[in-house]
Parts: structure tokens; sequence; C-alpha cells
């Protein structure tokens, strides 16, 4: 696998124009099936699991059975990811659980300065954006 | 009769695509940290008029070795003095870099990092009382002085898990949505047809319709990253995914450029790192912050050994570092490992408990004591869930809690770049400045500088983050602020060239059919056999890539022979990918991503080849630990002190190698 789709929750997003996971996916994996609508990865041993699919689907209908080769089976490790946070649920083989929350962004979405409008000095030296005098060696 | 074959795949390719012709000024191709940040930056200084174009493999929230986060940032010079940083890289390196570039990233990577954190990134600090705090806590930000977590001199710690999506946010609002193509997959470069040596376009595809792309430009960055795949990885069932690089990097930066005729330096470079034996998950953390130690099979602690040290002493002055060079210490843990001392043992729960041990020495009541293993804990955990979580879903299913059983370090498969512990890539100039040394020499491979920071020795084709090379250690953030230097130097070469017009030699039909070459071959050919995959006319790119991780693995020094290889196994290896190169022409795809897979192969072969051609050329062994040549098994510093740069041309198609000389810009004495 590693990411597979729960199809019991797995909605083809709703036949939008961008299905998250095969918008999202870096390595090209995850494709929709236009007859059953539902998302798939199409080649489980390229996946890095990298979770960009997990995190992104709307449904939370995707998740990682890890590796075959390397990992036995019965755990698990998911996340919740929000605009602030992420919360990690570790689900080991015996049965232990942990759970991790972690901060992943300090502003709002959409509110990274992109400096719009500003302007740079001198194309004839080195200095860049927001940059004051350069140091040499 | 034969049953005809359906391609796999749910976005199938058609004979003829649609051509999709542009026309633009600057070309950005890549979506990583380095795209990001040219894309940020160029707006500052085009002018209104000036057209600007990112194509992007993937989609930029998510692309780039960043994709799925970082727990740390590595290169953060802050306090330090940037010359303490270039002499840093230059001993990782084995003395063969270019100060200038590594000392120029050194003076642009702070302002970058400053830049993530108001973005919105998490960054770790320390309180008054030198505890450690996220980095969502009330505190000064880096701008007002606040003091980052430092792991080692050069890392800052992060809550890393959205780090590439806070910076392609600005990245995409700087370019604007319209000058961005997502999943077009950018194949070749294309020189003018009136002027010589000079960059007029790019061709590629796309991933989900039937298009392909033929873009004319002025100037372009091509920043796409490494090459991951080339080597035969440890894991050669699922687990072939779990790269320690982003699996799809496919060395595209260095062939495109290469076969253009930019120079290429120091292909010989790879890294082999050591990580959690195959989950592949980060050690530095373990390592710096928590002061971990490995043990072989044996219980010892090796690395601090009396024949450690004995060992060290052959590759001075290297060896001398109180950190020691990242392939020396891949060195001594192959001398383990070969000697039958495995396994090596990461002592993850030695070095918790020790911090636990401490606190309550120091007198810390039952309660405290409590809170403070929770966070430690998290700590450490979050070091995966934030970079590599298929590490931590390896410790899931082994029932492994690193607080209370160690794990094993195991060196990984090769991989090629230039912006991590590794330093193979293209041979740019560096800042038109005083400081970078005048080298008279007719050749631009054996100059320093020739007019424009960054750009390759072909004329308005730039490149950043993995794709400069001799000038590793950059990291996330370095690649970053070389995508930004790249910005300013493509508009001030448009600038400098108002008169050029880009003009193809190639006409946009021609390109087409050669793109999707492999479509053509597999729907002429499909139905000669019952089975897919199986054809007497065509190879499945998959196949193929097994092939050249075969030969490269066996002869090219891979973990099949502990990384030991030599001048008669690198020319059968060079034998093998000729073949292999003229089979790639029988690559066949019935639908987009199956296209996808074979132009990253060809994208492979190349790179791959530069790489075994340079460790032909290099007669030492100039990386223990990394590879080894059994004919030349010492480090040669009288006789190979220099860069190897070799080029490629592209009327010719003849390969020339050359030793090119290092220039000291930072004192020699003393050398650390």
């Amino acid at each position: 696998m590693p990411t597979y789709v729960d199809p019991s929750k797995c909605d083809g997003c709703k036949g939008g124009d961008k299905t998250a996971c095969m918008y999202i996916c870096p390595n090209d994996l995850m494709v929709l099936n236009k007859e059953t609508m539902l998302a798939y990865n199409q080649e489980p041993d390229g996946c890095w699991e990298c979770y960009s699919c997990v995190k992104i689907c709307p449904q939370g209908a995707i998740f990682c059975r890890h590796y075959d080769d390397i990992v036995p089976l019965g755990g698990q490790v998911h996340p919740m990811r929000s605009a602030d946070s992420i919360m990690w649920t570790v689900k080991f083989r015996n049965g232990n659980m942990k759970r991790f929350k972690f901060p992943v962004r300090t502003t709002a979405e959409g509110a990274a300065n992109a400096y719009v409008g500003e302007r740079g000095a001198s194309l004839d030296d080195e200095a860049l954006l927001l940059e004051g005098e350069l140091p040499t060696p | 009769m034969a049953l005809p074959n359906k391609p796999q795949g749910e976005l199938l390719a058609v004979t003829d695509p649609e051509i999709v012709e542009m026309e633009v000024d600057a070309l950005i191709v890549g979506g990583g940290m380095a795209a990001c940040g040219t894309a940020f930056e160029i707006k500052k200084w085009a002018p209104e008029d000036m057209k600007i174009l990112l194509v992007d493999k993937a989609a930029l929230e998510r692309s780039g070795a960043v994709a799925q986060g970082l727990s740390a940032i590595n290169t953060y010079v802050g306090e330090n003095p940037i010359k303490d940083y270039v002499k840093m890289v230059r001993n990782d390196l084995m003395g063969v870099v270019r100060e200038d570039l590594i000392y120029d990233c050194g003076r642009h990577v702070d302002e970058s990092v400053k830049l993530f954190e108001e973005w919105g990134l998490p960054i770790w600090k320390r309180n008054e009382e030198g505890e450690t705090m996220d980095g969502a806590k009330p505190a000064p930000t880096l701008r007002e002085g606040g003091t980052p977590v430092r792991t080692g001199k050069w890392q800052i710690m992060i809550n890393g898990e959205s780090y590439k999506c806070i910076v392609a946010e600005p990245a995409k609002t700087a370019l604007g949505d319209d000058n961005i193509l997502e999943r077009v997959f950018i194949v070749k470069l294309l020189l003018d047809k009136n002027k010589p040596n000079q960059i007029a376009g790019a061709a590629g595809f796309s991933t989900r319709e039937n298009k392909v792309y033929v873009i004319k430009c002025k100037t372009a960055c091509v920043a796409c990253g490494g090459a991951v795949n080339i080597f035969r990885p440890r894991s050669t069932g699922e687990g072939k995914g779990r790269a320690w690089y982003p699996i799809w990097n496919a060395g595209s930066t260095y062939t495109m450029c290469a076969q253009v005729g930019a120079t290429l330096t120091m292909m010989e470079n790879r890294f082999t790192p050591s990580r959690f034996k195959d989950g592949y998950g980060p050690v530095g953390a373990w390592f710096l912050l928590f002061k971990a130690k490995v043990s072989n099979g044996l219980g010892e602690f090796y690395a601090g050994g009396d024949a450690a040290k004995e060992e060290l002493q052959k590759y001075m002055p290297y060896g001398a570092s109180p950190v020691t060079p990242t392939c020396l210490r891949n060195h001594l843990m192959l001398n383990e490992l070969k000697a039958g001392r495995g396994p090596i043992f990461m002592a993850t729960d030695v070095a918790l408990n020790a911090f636990l041990e401490e606190k309550r020495a120091a007198g810390m009541d039952e309660k405290s004591l409590k809170k403070f293993w929770k966070h430690l804990e998290s700590e450490a955990w979050e070091d995966f869930l934030d970079m590599s979580v298929g590490q931590a879903g390896l410790w899931a299913g082994m029932n492994v809690e690193p607080e209370k059983v160690g794990s094993e370090i195991m060196p990984t498969e090769p991989y090629m770049l230039g912006s991590h512990s590794g330093c193979c890539g293209i041979w740019c100039s560096g800042p038109d400045e005083d400081w970078v040394p005048d080298v008279q020499n007719d050749s631009r491979a054996h100059k320093y500088k020739w007019g424009y920071n960054r750009m390759t020795t072909v004329d308005g084709l730039f490149t950043a983050g993995d794709g400069v090379g001799a000038s590793g250690h950059k990291f996330s953030s370095g690649s970053h602020a070389e995508g930004r230097i790249c910005a300013k130097q493509m508009v001030k070469f448009c600038r400098d060239n108002p008169d050029f017009t880009p003009e193809l030699k190639q006409t946009p039909q021609e390109l087409a059919d050669e793109i999707y070459a492999p479509v053509k071959r597999f729907y002429e050919f499909q139905g000669a056999s019952t089975a897919v995959d199986i054809n007497p006319n065509y190879i499945k790119p998959s196949g193929l890539m097994m092939r050249l991780m075969k030969a490269t693995d066996e002869y090219g020094g891979g973990v099949a022979t502990y990384y030991m290889t030599s001048g008669k196994l690198l020319n059968m290896c060079l034998d093998l990918l000729e073949l292999l190169r003229e089979d790639s022409e029988k690559m066949a795809a019935g639908d987009l991503h199956g296209l996808m897979r074979c132009w990253e192969n060809y994208h492979r072969i190349w790179c791959v080849e530069t790489h075994i051609r340079h460790m032909e050329f290099r007669k030492e062994s100039r990386y223990p630990g990394f590879y080894y040549r059994s004919d030349f098994p010492g480090i040669d510093d009288e006789n190979w002190k220099c860069f190897v740069n070799s080029t490629f041309d592209p009327e010719t198609k003849e390969w020339k190698c050359e030793k090119v000389d290092v220039v000291n810009m930072i004192e020699t004495e003393p050398w650390i």
C-alpha cells in the first residue's frame, strides 16, 4: 500500500475538479477511478509515506499500512491536522498508544507576507530584499 | 490471437498530444525550497512587464525535499562568523569546495530563516531558564533577538510539519497563480538557434492532460533537486518507497543542464547517509540534541576509541576536526560492520534517561520529573513525525519505544545531491565581487566568476539548491537563499540583454514527437503480447530502473560491495550504461504517469553516467565511507586536491573531464 483509501469514507471529492489526494501527492501516486469515484494509490512501492494525502483528505479516508517488507503488521501512525497544529496517534502492534500534539503554524493560512509591491534598490549589487550592506571575507 | 492490452493507469495517453506554446522572459523549473526562493524574490526586481513562469512537476504546497516537513533548519549562521561556516563545510567535504559560493550562501541564509519565521514557521526558543519551548509559545522572534534552540553549531530546531506549505504560500502570492503551472514535468532544456551557448527555452508535458508544453525564455533557473533511485536500495519491495531523499527526485537538474552543455562539477561526490535502519529516520537530533552514542555489536562505543582515533589520523587534516566529517564517520562504522562487529546501535534509551537522571540528581521533584519526561518524549517523537513518519510507523509495528530501547543504524544506498552533506552539481559563477578569485582562463569551466552569480556556464541558465555543485551544507534554508540569489541575477541578465529574442532549433512538433515517443511505442506494439508488462518490442520504466540500479549497485560501489569499486568495475558499469541508454529508447508508456516514469529514467541514466565517469577519472578515494576505489584506496592531496569538472558538447556529443584548481579564500592555518 503504504497509503490506502477506505472506500466507506472516500467520496471522490464529490466529483469536483480537484481530487485532494491527487492534487497534492508529490509523486503522482494518488488517482481517482472515475467509474467507482474512489481514489487509490497506483504505485505503492513509490510511496514515500510523506502523508501529504493523509493530511489533506477532507474525509479522513486515507491511512497508512506501513511497508510490508519492513514493518510487522498491526501498528499505525495517523494524524489530524488543523490550521495551527497537528495531533498524532501512534498505535503500536502490542496495542499501546501514544498521542502527541505539535504546533505547525503561528500565522493564519494566507497571511504570509509576500512583500507584494516592495522593490529592491539596485540590480548591480548582491543585496537581496530586506538586506543591508553585505559582509565580505 | 493476442488479446488487446490495456495500459495501466487512470489517465491514458494519446499519440497526438495538444501542443501548447508559450513565451516568457524568465522561467523557473522546479517547486522546492530553491524555486520558491526564486519565485518570492524575482518580482522585487523585475520590471512590471516582465513575464515570469514557474513550472512544477508536483504541487507547490508539497513538492521537493521538504514536502513532508522537517524538524530542524540545518543552516542558520546567527552568532557565528561566516568564515567558520565555510571552514566547517570545507572540512566536511574533504577540502574540495567552492569557498566563494559557501561564503555567499552564509551571508544570505539567515534572512531566509527570518522570513520563514515571519511567515508562520514555529521556531523553538530557549527561555531565560534555558529550557526548550516549542515555536508557538510567546517569545521574541529571531529578528527581535530571540534565542533559537541550537543542536549543533549551525542547526536550530523547528516545529516543521508545515514548513513547505508555509514557504510555498508567499512564493505563490508573489508570482500569482496565473504564472504557475503545476503538474507539468519539464524534461528538456533548449538552446538558442542563433546565439551559441544561450538558453532559449524548455519543453515538457502535463501529467494530467495530453499536452506538450514548449516554452521559450530568455533566462531560466533549473532547480529540481538531486537524484534518488539511482543505486539499488536496501529495501526492494514496498520499502523501496522509503528512500532517504525524496523518491521523486530523478536527477533532472543535472541531466537537463548537462545536455545543453553546462559544466558539471564533483559528480563523483555522493551522499551515503547513515540513518535508522529501514525507516531512514533522522539521526541528527539524536546525536546533537539528545547526545546519544552509537555502539557496535560488542557494546563498544567504537567512535571514541583508540582504534578510531588512529584510523582518523590517516585522513589529516580532515580527521582532526572536533566534528568528524560525515564520510569518515561512515568509514568508521563500515570498518566495524566489515569486521563482523555489527550491528551498529544507537542507544536512544540511554541518552533520554541520562537527561532524566541529571534532573533527578539536581533535585527535581517527581511531579516535575514526570512533566519533564513527557516533554522530552514528545520532542523525540516529533523529530520523526515532522519529517519521517515512516520511521515512526516502523517503530509502531516493531513495538519500539525509543525511550525504552535503542535502534539499529545503517548506511543507506548512495544518493546524488548538492545541498546536504554532498556536493555534486553544476559549476556556477560566484558573485561578481572583488573578493571572489579572478582565475585567468579562457574556459568558464576553470573560472570562479563570469558576471552573474549562480549562472551556469550556459548563458542565461541558472541553478540553485541541489543544482549548485561544490558547495554542500546549504540544506533547506540555504537552498531558499540561493534561489533568491538567482532571482535577482535573472532579472539583471534580462536587463543586460534587451535585444535577445529566443528562437528554438527544433519545431514544437519535433519536440512533441520526442517527448511522446514512449506512448507511440506502446500503442504500436501492445498487441504483440498477452501481458502488458512483457513485450519483445518494449520495456516498462520500472524494469529499466531496476536494471540501472543493479548495474550501479554491483559495479559502481553500492551497498552490495560495501561501496567498493575500481577502475575496472567502473568501466564495466559504463559499458552497461551505454547499453541501457540504447534500450531506454525502447521504454513504453500507455498512460501519463508511466510517461513521467520514462522521462525520470532518461534523467537518471544520464545523471548516473556522469557519476561513474567522474569516479573513474578521479584516481583516489576522496570520500572514504561514501565510496572507495580499491585500486586507489587513499586520499591523494598532492595530485587530487582539485575539482573534477566535466562538460558535454551538445554538438559533438563528446564528454570532456578535467582537473580544476581549488582556490582557498578563507585562511587554511588553522584549517578548522
